[in-house]
């Protein structure tokens, strides 16, 4: 519990800020105390980024006045600046070097030298320091390369630490994290509250914020919304702060009995090169299974196999009744299955190039004249599919990574929508988009049902699992450990207590 | 008007405009040396004609990330190859005997670059050895001459009035190349492997598929350079292209197509040969001598290339 007595590390206050004529933050005041997590969140294009990165200095402000541990800053703070006064940045994309070994990558930069040599010794102990303060048994020379990604972030953090930092600023720091790995990052989260360490926390996970957040400022459209300690704010409140008018919970499809048997997509015993051992399921025309399992469980590595990415060594696939032994994705492609990945950025989308050229890729076949390309043929293609699936862009020829996260993610469903699929598999296609989106992309897969199709949905977040799935398969070290019916999953707690009881807990 | 000239991306379109500027400039300042007389355009086009064939082929390779560094010595290979089949065989023979130089080269290239996933930076700089190399021992280091006047008059001796043939060579490769890379899947598909080919394959293409297409195009490119170089120069010799795989290189960077891959123009890749032949034509009006047309050479060339390098993202 935060003391409001604790001093303020950060005060940002009356912050404006405009691009190119749009104004992005609107007298925006935020600030974090010491030993406090602030839940930092809002709706994408809410200005959480913006904020974030004004007071990191990446970007000037119009006006308004930013205090960090004490310094006050009268208009803009640089990138040192920012860092001398003690905020550190925990990237959502990290920027570690995975050849190098932990120490190195602390003492990156700041490296402690001998004469002109590096100061081994002496970087490894400081940085077994360090990692003692997080509670945390690594050798320092272990190259970040060798470790998972809890241990990166990890590193991020120890990193952030060295350079003093007082403030940390965690985006979306629980993306890439299975259950464990959470809440060994929450362990360490409240040890580093307990030293005095502000952290602001950015995150659309409904549970994180409670578990972990003590306050809340929520943004919308460039402006305060609220702040409220989170005991005395209710869930409803929150989503309607980050949603806006939209207020109705995430709510359960109406489970469907499969009125059509047709079974689509059959595994049996299948095991692939890559972590699948034992999986066998079925999905069959107009239902949703949902793929249940914590991270790391091998569910990505099914999608993979289907897809024909992986290799399968034994069992077998079959497509409507056929065999179905995919060596490429054009193949799966060919036999009417699409995949939205779980990595966005890494394996959906072409950041560096236009939003038309993202959602046409899978679809030039349908847009050739006598041999060549119609850019006509392309362009009604693109409109009908940008209007079709709301993707807000101006300018279709604007580079995708331009595009907020949650219309990236629609370009990546939409340029599979159109091939008119008859198995979808999703594999995390909310992670990290806005709750708004969130349910656009729920009402497009409970569609893709009811038009027949088979949808095999993958989610960390569990309440979206409950809205959509019919069924769900359960999935333990590679392996399918279980199957159960929606009847009887009603909500999260549910069907978490269904995942871990599935099968033997063999830990 | 205005709206127009804003939304043109300067930095990107940069050969263009060096294009235009270089022109004014030469023709104000060499105007009376006949810099912009007929004879002396036609003659800019003829010289850029080769690197421009090379060019088209060079910015897929690039636009998919990879590299050819052989692209000369292939051309010089190719051009022996051709001169002597010719000589023992005659001319049939020997346009096939140039072409196959090609598609071995290319089919060595592309499976070592898609196939056993070597890098292509290294691939084809064993390629420029080895094709130097044979090129020297079948022929002894010595010229071969080609009599044959219907060779060298269509490929790239002769003249059509003042029009040179070897200037169509390059009109019908520039032509294809625009085609290909702009209205084909083809095209689309090697700037999706070059941006992300994780992405690509993802997206259904077959990666493998494009990277040794892009290989093979570009030694049965350079083949065709070879060949070209053999019939205006009557003969086969294995210093024909050498060099020119940075010429080419250049002439497509310049062009704004993305180093890292990804991007790519095939009309800028001809425009940016053509501005490199210019300047060399005009640095010999202007009396400069070899040597210090290469230093002028290679600042232009930086000072383009650093002024179309766009800002960092974000």
């Amino acid at each position: 519990m935060v003391n409001s007595t604790q001093p303020v590390l950060v005060s940002m206050s009356h912050i404006r800020k405009s691009f190119s004529g749009i104004t992005v933050l609107d007298d925006v005041s935020f600030e974090v105390k010491s030993g406090e997590v602030h839940a930092l969140a809002g709706g994408n294009g809410a200005g959480k980024s913006t904020l974030m990165k004004i007071l990191q200095g990446v970007y000037s402000l119009d006006s308004g006045q930013v205090t960090i541990c004490g310094t006050t800053f009268n208009g803009s703070v640089s990138i040192a600046e920012a860092r001398q006064a003690g905020v550190g940045m925990v990237f959502q994309e990290f920027s570690l070097v995975p050849t190098m070994s932990i120490a190195q990558n602390i003492f990156m930069g700041s490296e402690k030298l001998q004469g002109v040599f590096l100061d081994k010794q002496a970087m490894n102990r400081a940085t077994v320091q360090l990692l003692n303060r997080l509670d945390v048994d690594l050798h320092p020379d272990t190259e970040v390369g060798e470790l998972s990604t809890g241990y990166w972030q990890l590193t991020e953090i120890a990193k952030a630490l060295h350079a003093n930092a007082r403030v940390l600023i965690l985006d979306e720091p629980t993306a890439s994290l299975s259950a464990t790995e959470t809440q060994t990052l929450f362990d360490l989260i409240r040890n580093l509250k307990s030293q005095g360490i502000g952290i602001i926390y950015i995150s659309h996970r409904m549970d994180e914020i409670r578990q972990i957040a003590d306050r809340i400022t929520i943004l919308r459209n460039g402006r305060n919304y609220l702040t409220s300690d989170l005991d005395s704010i209710s869930d409803e409140e929150i989503i309607a702060g980050i949603v806006g008018h939209q207020t109705d919970n995430l709510s359960k499809r109406e489970s469907r009995v499969c009125l059509n048997d047709e079974v689509l997509l059959k595994l049996d015993h299948l095991h692939t090169e890559n972590g699948v051992e034992n999986v066998s399921l079925e999905v069959h025309r107009g239902e949703v299974v949902g793929l249940a399992g914590l991270m790391g469980s091998g569910r990505t590595e099914v999608t993979r196999a289907i897809f024909g990415v992986d290799r399968v060594t034994s069992g077998s696939m079959t497509l409507s009744g056929k065999t179905y032994s995919p060596k490429r994705p054009q193949e799966a492609i060919a036999n009417n299955i699409s995949l939205v990945p779980e990595d966005r950025r890494e394996q959906g989308l072409f950041t560096g190039h236009s939003v038309c050229d993202n959602l046409v890729i899978t679809r030039y076949d349908e847009c050739e004249r006598a041999g060549l390309l119609s850019n006509k043929s392309i362009e009604t293609l693109v409109d009908n599919l940008v209007k079709g699936f709301s993707i807000k862009v101006d300018d279709t020829k604007t580079e995708a990574y331009r595009l907020s996260g949650g219309n990236q993610q629609k370009i990546v469903i939409a340029k599979w929508l159109g091939k008119d699929p008859d198995l979808f598999i999703m594999d995390e296609p909310t992670a990290g988009i806005d709750i708004g989106t969130k349910r656009e992309v729920l009402d497009q897969v409970a569609k893709l049902a009811e038009q027949g199709k088979g949808v095999l949905f993958i989610s960390s977040e569990l309440s979206e699992m409950v809205a959509v799935c019919d069924r769900y398969v359960v999935m333990k070290h590679g392996r399918t450990v279980g199957e159960l019916p929606a009847e009887g999953i009603n909500n999260e707690a549910d069907l978490q207590l269904a995942i871990q009881h599935s099968g033997t807990l063999n830990k | 008007m205005l709206q127009f000239i804003k939304k043109i991306d300067f930095r990107q379109n940069i050969v263009y405009v060096g294009v235009v500027v270089i022109f004014a400039l030469f023709a104000i300042m060499l105007g009376g040396k006949g810099f912009t007389s007929t004879v002396n355009i036609l003659n800019i086009l003829r010289q850029s004609s080769i690197i421009v064939i090379m060019a088209m082929a060079m910015t897929f390779v690039i636009g998919s990330a990879e590299i050819d560094l052989s692209v000369g010595s292939i051309a010089g290979l190719a051009s022996v190859s051709t001169a002597m089949a010719i000589a023992r065989f005659g001319l049939v023979p020997g346009i096939l005997a140039g072409l196959a130089v090609g598609a071995i080269c290319g089919i060595v290239n592309g499976a070592l670059v898609a196939f056993a996933k070597i890098p292509s930076f290294l691939v084809t700089l064993a390629m420029m050895g080895v094709t130097v190399g044979v090129a020297q021992w079948i022929t002894d280091s010595s010229p071969q001459p080609i009599l044959d006047k219907g060779y060298n008059f269509v490929f790239g001796g002769g003249q059509i009035g003042v029009f040179p043939i070897i200037i169509i060579w390059a009109m019908v490769f520039f032509a294809f190349g625009v085609t290909l890379l702009n209205r084909t899947r083809l095209g689309k598909y090697t700037l999706a492997v070059g941006a992300n080919p994780v992405a690509a394959k993802y997206s259904g293409i077959n990666v493998k598929r494009v990277r040794f297409g892009v290989m093979f195009g570009s030694a049965m490119c350079a083949a065709v350079a070879g060949m070209l170089y053999a019939g205006r120069l009557q003969s086969g010799r294995y210093q024909w292209g050498s060099g020119d795989e940075m010429n080419v290189i250049a002439a497509v960077i310049l062009g704004g197509t993305a180093l890292s891959g990804g991007r790519g123009s095939a009309v800028g890749a001809m425009a940016g040969a053509v501005l490199m032949a210019m300047i060399n034509n005009g640095l010999i009006l202007a009396g400069l001598t070899s040597a210090q047309q290469q230093v002028v050479r290679g600042i232009i060339i930086v000072l383009a290339v650093a002024l179309a390098k766009r800002n960092n993202r974000s």
